[in-house]
């Protein structure tokens, strides 16, 4: 077990930057969740963690030691690859015990650490196959093993379930989640998949462009997403999000016809302010057309989730998506307004996409 | 693996592998099958009858000792430069495999050798290695008479095999390099990870993943020094002195064009043609268990 | 990977540097032996700076070995093989893959069982063809008794012959009448996804316009490889145009460093012979180091 910290940590490829000066700090037993879209520099600060890349500028300390010029085996990290990268010309207990025996345990001590690892993992029946004679899921939990078993200060997992069918996906997810619990060790999971994302981690970590837009716990991520981008980007479906201006009575103004009530303050603390308004769509309800400080829309077609449904109607060339759960009998074209708490609305500034704040949304947080 | 998707008109068909088939029925099969023919008969050159002989042709041949002379330098040949080359090669790949500064330079020169025609270089290593002039002639300046191709037997051997390996190292370069790149750069960083060094990842991981490689350039390069290694010996000795250079492909020219004798020349043939099939069949059992990633 | 292990990098280094001259000494003994006179040339040890005789040592060689033609007679021959192998690989290739019927399985045999002989090996043979290319069908015609029906029937007397030495068709098609490039071509029709194909006949296109419209233009870099491997093979190639080529005034220039080897009489003229080497190795190399990506490639390919 051990914390991590990350100092102003930047990776560039020639004058390309991909990580740009970073800080986070993990806690001893953390689990934590680096969640964002391809390409925004996560798996390279995973690979710097590790020692698979080199830092650029900037600092990487584990347990307070500075790292940066430490070989990965120096780093007594383990990783997990997305494709397991198992060996595959040995069998799996072999490629379990290979850093045992790079290590240079004896061979009674190495196997019976094998076998407790594979016990842990519910494969010590297949310890004498070769990687190609294992299923994906097999595959998976031997690039656990491989991992666990040397017992590293840290973990880390770069998209280890992206290439699971879904239902293992969700299985698997339990299980680390459970393994967690039990062994404690400092978690860094790269992932693309909210899901993934919400459920495992103890924060989430959300960066997009080799920068870190957030950092909390799922909820916080979830109920007051601290930029325009991640308000974006968790949640499903997505987001309602509109662009206009706050008047100084406190009124959201996208166009004539489409006038949200926000609080008092609002008004008084953004005036005349370009901003993003944004509402997820459990917050907002669909109530009869024409009632005062409802948005007036047309129903675009109906998503059917069974338990619930989710609305897509149309005001004027804008979509906006309204969850349900109850079943309101509408049929595309009809006429709908659609109603919102003002402490549900979330507002970003227009130009830097930061939250706004003091915000009208609810202050508290949902359990 | 076959197309779900086919066209059955087995004119078009057959007329798409025609032209194929008529090449290869009048200068391979026909010629293969004479060959067979003649080396059970006796036959005057160009013309005259043919004598059905059985076997003698065969019984002559493996009973004289020149004949096994030059098979076994032509494995002493072929064993040799593969063993330089692979080796070399292998090292080289290993190491260009690191991606240390520069590693695209070395990768395009090393591939060059392979460019070069073997008597070309031939005739170039000839320059190189002879006795009175080139590079290695300052070696009879200190001992004079240590090295003479021209004429012992056995430095002229050398010569052949520094020459052929030259040339075999670019090629078996670049099988190895591709060999080594087609291994996922996960693993070697998981073997990093578990502790590995640079060595110790070559012999736990890249090595083992190479053997099919390995394998099969072994045999592609035994064979192709059964049949590349005419030109170099025709320039640098013509099979001398004394017949220490004679490979077995030189021998069959020697015989069948220059000395006439064209049922001996068929049956060596036909026992080289047996001798590469036994090993392009052993190389094809080897091909099938090629180590897949997934 | 953040590694530090300077004492291996520099052995790593050297070794590379030290192949690198290996590989490279050779090339360059050559080029510095074709600037040198007559007598700095056979100065031991050789100056390793280059001479200034260059033109007149090339001039030399290009008289002795006929260059001007025997390099052009290459360059017809290379190419002509090259382009041999690609029109006749793709188009057997796609007789294998793309079609089904009777003895498809047998056409795929005798093609992949020429992989297996090289034509050094089967040069006697392949000889005695170069005599009478229609010889095959004379015997079998002879064999059948055809010869002899129609002799006695119509008085006509059968005589097929076809002689290939020294003719541009003897050098250049039984080094056509190989499978390599069959199975790269087979190797990447069989990545096509099929739905082209489905999509073609959708669209109405036969077998003919598929092959034209869809997979020559998609074969394009296969092209382009298996021409430069196949060129770069066929201009090295040694025995077949020496036994061939019989007339002085036909053939090609790999076969003319034989008469580049200096006499065994007086001082050896070697700038001379490394002159003339350099100029007939220098177009493969060349074609090697402009399209190494496509030589790489079509190498790897043609030997899986």
């Amino acid at each position: 077990m051990a914390s991590i910290s990350l100092r102003n940590v930047k990776k560039t490829y020639g004058k390309n930057a991909v990580v740009h000066g970073l800080d986070l700090d993990i806690e001893s037993g953390e689990f934590i969740v680096i969640l964002g879209p391809s390409g925004c520099g996560k798996s390279t600060l995973l690979r710097m963690i590790v020692g698979l890349e080199e830092i650029s500028e900037g600092e990487i300390l584990i347990d307070g030691t500075v790292v940066n010029r430490l070989e990965p085996r120096q780093r007594a990290c383990a990783m997990v690859f997305q494709n397991y990268a198992l060996y595959p010309h040995m069998t799996v207990a072999e490629n379990i015990g290979y850093a045992l025996k790079v290590a240079g345990v004896s061979r009674s001590e190495r196997d019976r650490r094998v076998r407790e690892v594979a016990r842990a993992l519910a494969i010590e029946a297949f310890l004498d196959r070769k990687p190609s004679a294992l299923s994906g899921g097999q595959r998976q939990r031997v690039a656990m093993g491989r991992a666990m078993i040397r017992e590293p200060r840290v973990f880390l997992f770069d998209e280890p379930l992206s290439n699971l069918d879904a239902k293992l996906r969700i299985a698997m997810r339990a299980e680390i989640r459970r393994l967690h619990r039990k062994l404690g060790t400092t978690s860094v999971f790269v992932t693309h998949d909210q899901n993934e994302a919400m459920t495992l981690a103890d924060r989430i970590v959300v960066m997009n462009g080799g920068k870190v837009e957030q950092v909390g716990t799922p909820a916080e991520i979830y109920h007051r997403p601290a930029t325009r981008f991640v308000a974006g980007f968790l949640g499903s479906p997505a987001m309602n999000l509109m662009e206009g201006e706050i008047e100084p009575d406190g009124t959201f103004v996208q166009d004539a016809t489409r006038r949200l009530r926000l609080s008092q303050q609002a008004g008084h603390a953004f005036p005349g302010g370009r901003a993003v308004l944004g509402v997820r769509a459990e917050a907002a309800r669909l109530v009869a057309p024409g009632r005062p400080d409802a948005l007036p829309a047309i129903v675009d077609f109906i998503e059917e989730l069974g338990a619930s449904r989710i609305v897509h109607v149309d005001f004027d060339g804008l979509s906006f998506a309204v969850a349900t759960s109850d079943n309101p009998a509408l049929i595309p074209g009809d006429r709908v307004g659609i109603e919102i708490d003002p402490r549900d609305i979330h507002l970003y500034d227009s130009a830097t996409g930061e939250r706004l704040e003091p915000v009208t949304a609810r202050q508290t947080v949902h359990p | 693996m076959e197309k779900r998707v086919t066209f059955s008109t087995t004119a078009i068909g057959l007329l798409f592998a025609a032209p194929m088939l008529l090449l290869i029925f009048v200068f391979f099969y026909w010629p293969s099958a004479q060959a067979l023919y003649w080396a059970f008969t006796l036959e005057q050159p160009w013309g005259g009858g043919n004598r059905w002989v059985g076997f003698s042709n065969f019984r002559q041949l493996l009973e004289d000792p020149i004949y096994w002379q030059s098979v076994t330098r032509s494995f002493v040949f072929g064993i040799s430069s593969t063993a330089i080359s692979m080796g070399m090669a292998l090292i080289l790949a290993l190491l260009t495999d690191r991606e240390l500064a520069g590693h695209r330079l070395y990768r395009s020169v090393f591939i060059w050798p392979y460019a070069i025609a073997a008597p070309a270089l031939g005739l170039a290593f000839r320059f190189i290695l002879a006795p009175e002039a080139g590079l290695l002639s300052v070696i009879n300046r200190v001992w004079p008479d240590l090295w003479n191709p021209a004429l012992d037997g056995k430095d002229a051997m050398i010569a052949v095999i520094i020459a052929f390996s030259w040339k075999y190292i670019g090629y078996n370069f670049i099988f190895f390099l591709s060999a080594l790149q087609g291994i996922p750069r996960a693993l070697i960083e998981a073997a990093a990870i578990d502790g590995a060094g640079p060595m110790r990842r070559i012999r736990d991981i890249q090595l083992p993943l190479l053997t099919p490689t390995l394998f099969f350039l072994l045999i592609i390069n035994i064979t192709e020094s059964f049949q590349d290694s005419f030109g170099i010996v025709d320039v640098m000795t013509q099979g001398g002195p004394a017949r220490a250079t004679e490979l077995m492909v030189y021998k069959i020219y020697f015989d069948g064009f220059k000395g006439l004798d064209y049922s001996g020349a068929a049956a060596q043939s036909i026992l080289l043609m047996l001798l590469v099939i036994l090993l392009t069949i052993f190389q094809f059992r080897f091909i099938e268990r090629r180590v897949h990633y997934k | 990977m953040v590694e530090r292990t300077p004492v291996f990098n520099i052995l790593c280094y050297l070794i590379l540097t030290l192949g690198l001259a290996v590989a490279l000494l050779p090339f360059a003994i050559v080029l510095i032996a074709a600037t040198h006179d007559l007598k700095a040339v056979n100065t031991v040890p050789l100056p390793l700076v280059p001479g200034t005789h260059f033109w007149e040592n090339m001039s030399a060689a290009w008289t002795r070995a006929h260059l001007g033609s025997k390099l052009l007679h290459s360059l017809i021959f290379a190419t002509s093989v090259a382009a041999g192998k690609v029109a006749l690989s793709s188009m057997a290739a796609y007789s294998i893959v793309y079609f089904r019927f009777p003895g498809r399985i047998l056409i795929f045999w005798l093609i992949f069982v020429t992989l297996m002989l090289p034509l050094e090996v089967r040069i006697v043979p392949t000889y005695s063809i170069a005599a009478n290319a229609l010889q095959p069908f004379q015997t079998l015609l002879d064999v059948s008794g055809l010869t002899w029906l129609a002799d006695t029937v119509f008085g006509l007397r059968i005589r097929l012959e076809w002689g290939l030495l020294n003719s541009y068709t003897g050098l250049i098609l039984p080094l056509v009448a190989t499978a390599t490039g069959t199975f790269l071509y087979r190797q990447f029709y069989l990545t096509v996804p099929d739905e082209l194909a489905e999509a073609a006949k959708v669209d109405g296109a036969g077998s003919f316009r598929f092959f034209l419209d869809m997979l020559l233009p998609l074969s394009r870099a296969n092209m382009i490889a298996l021409f430069t491997i196949m060129f770069v093979w066929s201009w090295n190639q040694y025995l077949w145009p020496l036994l061939i080529t019989t007339d002085p005034e036909f053939g090609i220039a790999v076969t003319e460093l034989k008469t580049l080897i200096p006499s065994e009489f007086g001082l050896p003229d070697w700038n001379v012979a490394m002159a003339g080497t350099l100029a007939i190795m220098s177009p493969p190399l060349l074609l090697v180091i402009l399209m190494q990506r496509w030589f790489v490639r079509g190498l790897i390919s043609t030997e899986k």
